[in-house]
């Protein structure tokens, strides 16, 4: 497999807990990787990590063979890679719409003209079947619905790399179906490389390309999906059991 | 006991860095930024406009009570003739630039420190980030923009109305005569005393939006407590410390100019 998005060695302690220590990770271009894990044992702290929300310790990340984990932000503009990032709770503005939301990156960070941008918007609230809601506010908003506007916004900029923290955190479960859906749909219309972190296990699966399993800051497992059981270790095998993976997917006839 | 102090000492200079480089990353950022006048606009109805109520009514109240404490001070010596000489001089030089500062502080500053805190802590400001938007020049270089521009402009309002409560006491209800309190007023106040004055607001405009924006922005590492209890924290501190550095610079002003 060709990596696209490169991690090795990433190491971010907090004080004295070692949160990550060493992950190598490969993630090939336009698939969907999920990271799972326990929770707390540093997923977040991985995607925050690549976005430059957090830095490393040590370690490096290359995007298309471009290092970007030293001065992020130069690399990001001199390689003019682009990451988005759509957060647990959309992080959306409470005092801006939803069209202003969708709008905001390209407004503030881009030199393209306001009927351009406004083509563009458009363009993506009409994808997102949220011309109707796009004068609301995000307080105005179901949660299925602000989900799309911060989904909106992630890739109004055409970024190469997404990554979702948890992005069907709160949602019922049909709800959590169609956001998954709706990422596996807009990955194949846009082409995006989707780094996706999950508890939701084995629903995630069906839109994954592979799965890695953070264990002890360490990425202790990396396949396909269906590679899961076989190649399961005994502290893996314990965690799916936790999420109920080997009931449910004998349910499903199948995680892929 | 030393090593204590000491610590305690670098701590405070390395938060006045800090804060110094939040601030001029925060002007910096504001003109690096898109469509810096509707921003600014904003920023101007936050601590300009919606202060203006509040600045009036205190401006009224100050100049009231000056009016009449400093007649019946005044009186005991016969120079009641010269209360708009006291109430304008004190008003400019001292009571307008502290009490408009700590008004802002108390409507204003307390708002913006909630509101970057909540920002924070529902990931808003990490998104900007990701967006590659500048939070500092984006959230922040607006109000301290705005401050430069609306604190002298407030002062300015705060010292007029005040000055305008002392004719009420003392010339309507005290009887002095009114011609003489404000040939009073325009003969001692100079040009140097509305200078300083201006001064004043426009480093307590600075510095108390520094400090407020500071502390809510910064609730993830400065507040004590997570969540909600650690955006209020950053708004009591962001109160607290805004007011006691107005006092505190004041004293250094007024004792440079003196």
């Amino acid at each position: 497999m060709d990596a696209f998005l490169k991690i090795r060695g990433l190491k971010k302690h907090f004080g004295e807990n070692r949160v990550l220590d060493g992950v190598d990770l490969d993630v090939a271009a336009a698939s969907v990787t999920t990271i799972i894990g326990k929770s707390g044992i540093g997923k977040s702290v991985l995607l925050k990590c690549i976005a430059n929300l957090l830095q490393a310790d040590a370690g490096s990340i290359e995007l298309d063979g471009q290092a970007i984990s030293q001065s992020r932000r130069r690399a990001h503009s001199d390689a003019g890679v682009s990451f988005s990032y759509m957060f647990q709770n959309n992080a959306l503005f409470d005092s801006l719409t939803a069209y202003e939301n969708v709008a905001l990156p390209l407004r503030e960070a881009t030199a393209l003209k306001p009927r351009e941008i406004q083509e563009r918007v458009d363009a993506m609230l009409a994808q997102l079947e949220l011309s109707a809601s796009a004068m609301r506010f995000p307080g105005e908003l179901s949660g299925g619905m602000k989900k799309r506007v911060a989904l909106g916004r992630a890739l109004i900029t055409k970024p190469q790399v997404v990554l979702f923290d948890e992005p069907t955190t709160g949602l019922d479960p049909e709800r959590k179906f169609s956001v998954f859906e709706m990422i596996a749909d807009y990955r194949e219309r846009f082409g995006f490389t989707a780094l996706l972190v999950s508890h939701d296990i084995p629903e995630v699966f069906e839109i994954s390309d592979r799965v890695a399993w953070l264990d002890a800051g360490k990425i202790k497992f990396f396949g396909k999906p269906d590679e899961l059981n076989a190649d399961a270790q005994s502290a893996l095998s314990g965690f799916l059991s936790k999420a109920n993976y080997g009931r449910r997917i004998s349910s499903h006839g199948g995680a892929k | 006991m030393i090593r204590t102090l000491g610590r305690s000492a670098l701590s405070v200079v390395f938060e006045l860095g800090e804060l110094s480089l939040f601030g001029l990353g925060a002007l910096r950022g504001f003109f690096a930024q898109r469509s810096r006048l509707a921003k600014l606009t904003l920023a101007i109805h936050e601590i300009g406009v919606r202060c203006f109520p509040i600045i009036a009514t205190v401006g009224l109240f100050t100049g009231l009570v000056m009016g009449l404490q400093l007649y019946y001070t005044l009186v005991k010596f016969g120079a009641e003739s010269a209360l708009g000489t006291a109430v304008a001089l004190s008003l400019i030089r001292e009571l307008g630039p502290v009490l408009t500062a700590l008004m802002v502080v108390g409507q204003a500053g307390s708002a913006m420190a909630s509101e970057l805190g909540i920002q924070r802590n529902d990931e808003q400001i990490d998104a900007l980030q990701t967006m590659s938007i500048d939070p500092l020049g984006f959230l922040v270089g607006p109000r301290l923009v705005a401050a430069l521009i609306c604190f002298p402009i407030l002062t300015a309002v705060f010292d007029l109305i005040g000055i305008f409560g002392g004719y009420l006491t003392g010339c309507v209800l005290l009887n002095v005569d009114a011609g003489v309190y404000w040939n009073r007023v325009f003969e001692s106040v100079t040009w140097a005393d509305v200078q300083g004055g201006y001064i004043k607001a426009l480093v307590f405009g600075v510095l108390t939006i520094s400090i407020c924006a500071y502390r809510g922005f910064n609730t993830h590492r400065k507040a004590g407590f997570p969540g909600v209890r650690g955006v209020s924290e950053s708004a009591t501190r962001a109160v607290v410390w805004s007011s006691v550095t107005v006092l505190a610079a004041d004293y250094l002003i007024t004792s440079f100019l003196l």
